[in-house]
């Protein structure tokens, strides 16, 4: 498969996901340019980590009306698969593509350390290869993860399974200890409603070789690939 | 634009003295212009020319073959780690900007040693940092007004420094993966914030900084020039006062790690194509450094327009124009001819560039204001003509009554239980998740051992290395560095020969512990005002240890950075000579954590439990003496370095051989603070410690107190686990390899359970987990 990376003035973690995508689940992936003006041929797009544009104004807040974001948008719309990690979901539900919005961390501070999350739904493209009950123990760096919807917004996306992922705790359960941010209901990451875009805070893609401790977030790629392997399968039939 | 007449008064304000500023007329045949002397007071202050401690410096063992740049040639040190790869990494302090305003001071510390270090052609991979502040609690002590004050004013510094470190490293994109954080009352009103950096690059991408190759024309890029930083090189060299805080903020630097995450990726990509010709950062003493440093190095002259210069505040003069230490500017000096791909890759970039003079051959750095000569120097004289002095050295008065002390005033421990929660509370020996949990420690996705454990491991890959994903990049296997940095400034303060030989023999053993074998060090020596011999005298006996120690660990001094005039009206801090050491693991599968993993280990005691010979029994300046009984005074517990040199062998031998679970040091606390920690610092995720008990048996083990058994901190000791199955083997090899060995208890159970001879303390390990893990953030009420 192809996979396209984002990189904006300030991304960080555009690197580590190409090294991922590549050199361990063998896939094909390419840097894109944020005066870009399309994602090419790509299967699928990833918008990475880091502080887009310095993240001044707001997280993400300059980042969506890069040339690049234009075309992730036409991208999604005839329905390719994007994920957005840490900032790249900062900059999804920005651009509108995710619902809710992601602000200051209840602690007023910066956050890295691992934690747990529990897969809400298996019925996506970015969590179809997570084996049943299985708690992922994922990495978060961040410093405006609260993820925040009003009731309403809320209540639309529990009753459609738009919430992919939610912090809890060693046994599973969605406690307020187990929130590293003060996520509305514990979510740590959430897809829209035609389910081809997805963003999280956690980062898979440090959590995908067993030399940095865990592979858990292997299977979030593993997902998306097997999508799109689904797909093209569909389109040869 | 007229500018202030040279007076007697107006020298002694730019910290130079009569006879200073006689040699600069003499180098100059003339009286210098004001905007001369600004550039030879920043230039000739202590941080930029060493002229207090050069001499010292020059004992320091600086040569390996491994070293492919070596100490005070560059802006940091490279050593090759193999297969055509080099690292290059150094720590500098931030200390006077700290205590002024702690988080851009702690920001633009970071700032400046990672500018350091892709200045030399090299990715910055990692940061690491050393920390030191007054005490964050009240250690039991009475809640009087100034006291209550005074804490509530060191944790202000403290989390200033830690959110200011935070801020630019997490947005850079750098992990900040290791680090050490005392407190201690020495550092109130003058915190130690000294920041290092690692990089990696290829051999052949070392670059120089030098302006090489007459006619070739001289770039500025990155962000205008503004007034901040103004002479902070020489705001460095003073002691802190009263007023420093106001008169002194404009000295401190703004720093925008998003601009310099662009300069540092527009450079790399610059470097590569071979366009560069020489490069140096403008960090302290800013455009002044930078044009006369390279223009010395190469033997050349540099002839700048201050006009050209991009500025951000209107009508500068040129006096604060070259004196300016705005951040994330950089010099690059271009071959004649290939000046548009410069143009190019700053444009991609939208970052500012300018073309501000050119390389001459003159010898002379001559600077231009609207084509008006403002300064004329010879640049070789300015950079590396500063006065050296010989300071004269005594004996401070304090030390006879460190040497008279006995334990005969001090009661053994009656509560030995309770004084081991005590020391896991401690500040200084608790958890510092409340620091690191703030770093972006994981970016880059390398971190192979995180903050935590007795040293950071991080794994070298393909783009660890500029251009090293490229088409046709050379390929190299894996590769594994281990970091740590150390220093006891108590064990200094109380003899400064033997606790430097201990700042490096801890940062060697905590190597060892994660299965590396040291490659350099970078040190940077933190003391007080020089003038007075008897602090010039704890530098000397300190660099004395230091020096001896690194030869003896063979790891060769590859730069540093010198902070001297830290004091506050109080008086000087602790002499305080942080070691950073670089260590290379050469097989992941030697990677080695200090946590106990499985119920059944057995647990063992490498090297001797206790140091008969040392009358204090090793708990001279202990952490015990200091917590518990409120003595910070004794002499420290004396270090062996062949003795050091054997075990860190022995251990990395029995590593190789297969079967060593975890490892872990003895240091602050001693030995029932260190079983502590193998028992509860293996962290799993948020809220979710992997903890297990130890039943450990000291009984026959004679000493004659129960408190310098327990938390004595006797050095080279290491306590290692293994299967049941392996112990009788590993017990045989390492005493085959001479190392003190024994059996001291079994992994298990659900509290840690320590037997004597005279007393069994046992604690569950979850009392002792939530008191060490939850300590620093409940005093900072969060």
């Amino acid at each position: 498969m192809k996979f396209a990376v984002l990189q904006f003035p300030g991304s960080n973690c555009d690197q580590d996901c190409v090294h991922v995508l590549r050199n361990v689940m063998g896939h094909s992936a390419r840097l894109l340019w944020h005066k870009d003006t399309s994602v090419g041929d790509s299967d699928a797009a990833i918008v990475p980590g880091g502080f887009s544009y310095g993240d001044y104004l707001r997280t993400g807040a300059i980042a969506r009306f890069s040339p690049v974001m234009q075309a992730v948008q036409a991208f999604a719309a005839q329905g390719g698969l994007v994920l957005g990690i840490c900032n790249g979901f900062q900059i999804l539900c920005e651009a509108g593509l995710l619902p809710g919005a992601l602000i200051r961390n209840r602690s007023l501070q910066f956050r890295c350390e691992q934690v747990h999350l529990q897969t809400a739904t298996t019925d996506s493209a970015f969590t179809n290869r997570v084996p049943a009950g299985k708690l992922l123990r994922v990495p978060i760096a961040h410093g405006e993860g609260c993820y925040f919807a009003d009731p309403e917004t809320l209540a639309g996306m529990r009753s459609r399974g738009q919430v992919l992922w939610r912090y809890v705790d060693a046994q599973g359960a969605a406690t307020e200890a187990a929130n590293p941010n003060g996520s509305v209901d514990n979510i740590a990451g959430v897809c829209n409603e035609g389910r081809n875009v997805a963003g999280l805070m956690p980062h898979p893609e440090r959590a995908s070789e067993d030399v940095l401790g865990c592979s858990d977030g292997r299977l979030i790629f593993e997902s998306i690939i097997h999508s799109l392997q689904q797909r093209r399968s569909a389109v040869a039939a | 634009m007229t500018e202030p007449a040279i007076t007697p008064e107006l020298v002694r304000k730019h910290n130079l003295t009569p006879d200073e500023f006689g040699k600069i007329k003499a180098i100059l045949g003339r009286d210098p212009s004001y905007t001369e002397l600004g550039i030879f007071s920043v230039m000739w202050s202590e941080h930029c020319s060493y002229k207090n401690s050069r001499p010292l410096l020059k004992t320091f063992p600086t040569k390996s073959p491994k070293i492919l740049v070596g100490a005070g040639e560059e802006n940091a040190g490279i050593i090759d780690i193999g297969d055509n790869l080099a690292i290059a990494f150094k720590i500098e302090s931030h200390n006077h900007p700290s205590a002024v305003e702690p988080f851009q001071g702690a920001a633009t510390g970071v700032g400046g040693i990672v500018r350091d270090i892709f200045t030399m052609g090299a990715r910055p991979v990692c940061a690491i940092n050393s920390l030191r502040f007054g005490p964050i609690s009240m250690d039991g002590a009475a809640a009087d007004e100034t006291r209550t004050q005074e804490v509530a004013n060191n944790r202000r510094l403290f989390a200033g420094v830690v959110s200011g470190i935070a801020h630019y490293g997490n947005c850079f994109g750098i992990p900040t993966i290791a680090g050490e954080v005392y407190f201690d009352r020495s550092y109130q009103g003058n915190p130690l914030v000294n920041a290092f950096c690692l990089g990696v690059l290829r051999h052949e991408q070392i670059i120089r900084g030098a302006a090489k190759g007459v006619g070739n024309p001289v770039f500025y890029v990155g962000p205008a020039t503004g007034r901040d930083g103004l002479a902070g090189a020489a705001f460095a060299s003073q002691d802190l006062t009263e007023e420093s805080a106001e008169q002194q903020r404009g000295a401190v630097q703004v720093g925008d790690p998003f601009m310099e995450k662009l300069v540092c990726e527009a450079c790399l990509e610059l470097l590569a194509t071979g366009a560069v010709s020489g490069i140096q950062d403008m960090g302290a003493a800013g455009l002044t450094c930078s044009t006369c440093e390279t223009a010395a190095r190469a033997g050349t002259g540099i002839e700048i327009e201050l006009n050209k210069v991009p500025q951000r505040a209107p009508n500068m003069t040129s006096y604060e124009i070259m004196l300016s230490e705005s951040q994330e500017r950089m010099l690059i000096i271009v071959h004649k001819g290939r000046e548009e791909e410069v143009k190019r890759i700053f444009d991609k970039w939208d970052l500012p560039w300018a073309e501000i003079g050119r390389v001459t051959d003159t010898g002379r750095m001559v600077v231009r204001h609207a084509g008006v000569v403002v300064a004329d120097i010879p640049a070789r004289q300015l950079a590396d003509d500063a006065p050296v002095y010989q300071r004269e050295a005594r004996e401070p008065a304090y030390i006879a009554g460190v040497r008279s002390f006995t334990l005969a005033g001090v009661a053994d421990s009656a509560d030995p239980g309770g004084d081991l929660g005590r020391l896991l509370a401690w500040p200084t020996i608790a958890s510092k998740n409340w620091v690191y949990r703030q770093y972006d420690h994981m970016v880059r996705d390398n971190s192979a051992i995180c903050p935590g454990s007795d040293a950071a491991v991080i794994r070298i890959k393909a783009d660890s290395v500029p251009g090293g994903t490229d088409e046709g990049a050379p390929t190299f296997p894996e590769k594994f560095v281990a970091l740590s940095v150390d220093c006891n400034a108590v064990y200094v303060y109380l003899d400064p020969y033997e606790g430097g030989k201990i700042a490096v023999a801890e940062a060697a053993r905590n190597l060892a512990c994660t299965g590396a074998v040291p490659l350099g060090v970078t040190d940077n020596l933190n003391f007080g005002n020089p003038h007075n011999p008897e602090i010039f005298w704890q530098l000397r006996e300190s660099v004395r240890g230091l020096a001896e120690a690194c030869r003896a660990f063979n790891a060769p001094v590859t730069g540093g950075n010198v902070s001297l005039y830290n004091q506050n009206p109080d008086g000087p801090i602790d002499p305080t000579p942080t070691v950073a050491m670089a260590g290379l693991v050469e097989q992941r599968e030697h990677i080695t954590t200090q946590w106990f993993k499985d119920s059944g280990d057995a647990i063992l005691l490498l090297g001797a439990p206790v140091d008969g010979l040392d009358p204090l029994l090793g708990l001279g300046g202990s952490a015990y003496l200091q917590r518990i009984h409120g003595v910070k005074n004794g002499m420290p517990p004396r270090c062996d370095l062949a003795r050091e040199q054997e075990l860190n062998l022995g251990l990395r031998s029995l590593v190789c051989g297969g079967g060593i679970k975890s490892a872990h040091d003895c240091s602050d606390g001693g030995l029932a603070v260190a079983l502590a920690e193998c028992c509860i610092s293996n962290m799993v995720a948020r809220e979710t410690p992997s903890l297990v008990g130890a039943r450990i048996d000291l009984s026959g083990i004679a000493c004659s107190r129960l408190d310098a058994l327990l938390f004595g901190e006797t050095q080279a000791r290491i306590i290692i686990s293994t299967s049941a199955n392996d112990a009788t083997k590993i017990l045989e090899r390492a005493k085959i390899l001479g190392i003190p060995v024994q059996r001291i208890g079994t992994v298990g159970g659900t509290d840690l359970e320590i037997k004597t001879a005279s007393k069994t303390l046992s604690s569950p390990v979850s009392e002792l987990h939530d008191k060490w893990w939850k300590s620093i953030a409940a005093e900072m009420k969060d």
